[in-house]
């Protein structure tokens, strides 16, 4: 099987489905000409032509309109934005039109949209360019949310993305673009709403996406050391959310960590979390801890970036914790200890 | 045009007209919910431009369009059936006032965020143009919307890619309850289009003709050129923004004066001086309507609530 990276995986995900249904096309800023801010859209001009691989100016919010506009009457645009924080321009079409458009015209029309952005820390991007925002999505109906973590996944979910006839706000990661997997060359796809249970294990559950994934696989290498076996879930979607998957797997091992990348206030972990106490309650033999970045803006200082985000260390912290091993919490400081600073 | 077109576009204005007044009384007696904007003395602008359209164009409003909607061809039954929240409504009772749509006629909604049409309709143009088509999409939107981003990222758009929109702002003077000069730099609206390059008109939005031959001279080239225009008609809402609207803003001098410039009336005097028709055939004319319309509210009345069941239908496809 190739092995090819991550970028090259949406790449391959693309033109299969160009190739394949002369509806789509793929819009964005820089991913004709240029290549791709990400290089992700590399080769699409050449091969498909200026008509289905359109530069836009910088004009987030009538991007995604021409999106959800040209969905409307059928197209099957595959919208960049190039990374998720400029979405906030164009949430407005986004939210208040492409999520509500089937909805408020009595089913009369269907959104066939993916929006497909980076996201996320670790590359020193500064508060206005390290977002992880996958909640904000999650939070509205109409929406499917999908956050790929690695290349083969990557490739059949975006494929299922483009088919879906719905808007689907696709998650990409700026660390994951060059990291490498096994890809097939067939045509297959990773349905949405299907969770992916990496590593089997009957102590603790810990559920997780996107870039989270590979720290959370090495923190379970290392936890197994210590004769500590954790199961490890991908969730691959966050709307629709997998619940049956991870009722199941929390039924078994009574316990669970959520890790995110994004912010611990309303975001995607409560949302997990929430979900489980209605679904597994009286399976729970701990509380559910949430390892996810600290709940201040992205600062630009190397160290300081590192210790903002999840990592090994603070996952297998919060493993111990519900085990009742020595462990150092709080996982993380609340707004409420944070504002203290300033008093 | 011939008579019977003309006879047709006037008839369009006096069922809007008439429509729009009974859902603002349908409205005090509470069997509509929600905000209503109600069209009267904008009719001239929507018809204008709706009856010079072919069936496989675009229509796009914003929230004040069911005017534009039964321009559309959509029937008076299921835009009040809408209104009344009913199953039978053209959106199924889900969309309401702000939200009509028509997807077989063409008529894409009913918007409710200002400017929100506008991206909209740049994407359909993108659409037709991607399957090299010779559709053109009207888009409407008030002048309050020239003040938005989408404005001007869809104008912009629009002329770089010579995308066939023709965008038509309504330019009724008052966004919601502020005066134009108070809100905009550049209260010519014209004008802001102009520095996209786009190729505009300014035309009296209470002239139904005059709107025809606008809009007519505005698709034309559209279609042919694929590129977008912009048309800024010049009219007045006669009653206010919405329902609960005190209307302190404006002076009852002011609405007076454009009381007289009624679309209705000035047609109906055209069609009397140039003996298209009589008083006679105005009577039949008010008659007809007037019973469409109590057919529509019957209907609306009669439908069925949708069901708890419909409340969870088409979230996703």
């Amino acid at each position: 099987m190739p092995i090819m990276m991550y970028r090259q995986a949406l790449n391959l995900a693309m033109r299969e489905e160009m190739r394949r249904d002369p509806n789509v096309y793929v819009i964005g800023e820089e991913v004709a000409e240029y290549q791709g801010a990400y290089r992700v859209t590399e080769g699409l001009l050449q091969e498909f032509g200026e008509k289905r691989v359109v530069d836009t100016p910088i004009s987030e919010e009538v991007i995604a309109g021409i999106g959800v506009g040209s969905a409307m009457v059928g197209l099957r645009p595959v919208v960049e934005m190039m990374t998720i924080n400029f979405a906030i321009l164009a949430l407005d079409q986004i939210v208040n039109h492409g999520a509500k458009l089937r909805y408020m015209s009595g089913g009369q029309l269907s959104i066939p949209m993916v929006i497909r952005a980076p996201q996320g820390a670790g590359m020193q991007l500064g508060a206005q360019h390290s977002q992880n925002l996958e909640s904000w999505f999650m939070h509205v109906p109409g929406l499917k949310v999908v956050a790929a973590s690695n290349p083969y996944d990557a490739k059949g979910l975006l494929k299922s993305a483009i088919r879906d006839n719905n808007p689907v706000i696709f998650l990409e990661h700026e660390m994951l673009y060059t990291t490498k997997g096994e890809v097939p060359e067939d045509d297959y796809t990773v349905p949405l709403g299907v969770a992916d249970v990496k590593r089997e294990g009957r102590d603790v559950t810990i559920i997780t996406y996107l870039r989270m994934v590979g720290p959370v696989m090495a923190a379970a290498e290392a936890l197994a050391a210590e004769g500590i076996e954790v199961e490890v879930i991908d969730l691959r979607s966050l709307r629709p959310l997998d619940i049956e998957t991870i009722t199941d797997s929390v039924k078994k091992t009574h316990r669970a960590v959520v890790v995110e990348e994004d912010w611990p206030t309303c975001g995607a972990g409560a949302e997990i979390m929430a979900r489980l106490q209605e679904t597994a309650f009286d399976y729970f033999d701990a509380p559910i801890y949430r390892v996810s970045s600290e709940d201040v803006p992205m600062p630009y200082s190397k160290n300081l970036e590192r210790s903002a985000i999840p990592d090994e260390a603070k996952i297998i912290n919060a493993v111990k914790c519900t085990i009742g091993r020595e462990c150092k919490l709080p996982i993380r400081r609340s707004t409420e200890d944070i504002m203290k600073l300033t008093d | 045009m011939n008579k019977a077109e003309l006879i047709g576009m006037y008839r369009q204005m006096v069922l809007i007209r008439k429509f729009e007044d009974q859902a603002g009384e349908s409205y005090k007696l509470g069997k509509i919910g929600g905000f209503l904007h109600l069209y009267v003395g904008q009719e001239a602008v929507g018809v204008g431009f709706i009856s010079a359209l072919r069936p496989d164009d675009y229509v796009i409003g914003a929230y004040r369009e069911h005017g534009q909607a039964i321009a559309r061809g959509v029937s008076p039954r299921r835009v009040m059936a809408e209104l009344y929240g009913k199953k039978t409504g053209v959106s199924s009772g889900k969309g309401g006032s702000m939200h009509m749509f028509d997807v077989e006629r063409h008529f894409m909604g009913g918007h409710g965020i200002v400017g929100g049409g506008m991206p909209l309709a740049a994407g359909m143009g993108f659409a037709i143009n991607y399957r090299d088509g010779d559709q053109v999409v009207v888009c409407f939107f008030g002048d309050g919307a020239v003040n938005e981003g989408a404005f001007h990222e869809s104008l912009n758009i629009a002329s770089l890619w010579g995308l066939p929109v023709i965008y038509v702002c309504e330019n009724n003077l008052y966004g919601m309850g502020t005066a134009i000069n108070r809100a905009s730099a550049v209260p010519e609206v014209f004008r802001r289009a102009q520095c996209y390059d786009i190729d505009v008109e300014s035309v009296d939005g209470m002239d139904l003709l005059a709107v025809r031959e606008t809009a007519d001279r505005a698709i034309r080239i559209a279609r042919k050129e694929h590129r977008p225009r912009f048309v800024e008609a010049t009219t007045y809402r006669f009653r206010g923004h919405s329902m609960a609207d005190p209307g302190q803003y404006r002076t009852k001098e002011e609405i007076a004066d454009y009381e007289k410039r009624d679309p209705i009336v000035k047609m109906r005097a055209y069609l009397i001086e140039n003996g298209f028709f009589t008083d006679a055939d105005v009577e039949a004319i008010d008659k007809e309507v007037d019973a469409e319309v109590a057919d529509a509210v019957k209907f609306a009345d009669e439908s069925p609530e949708p069901s708890r069941e419909d409340l969870f239908a088409d979230v996703y496809a």
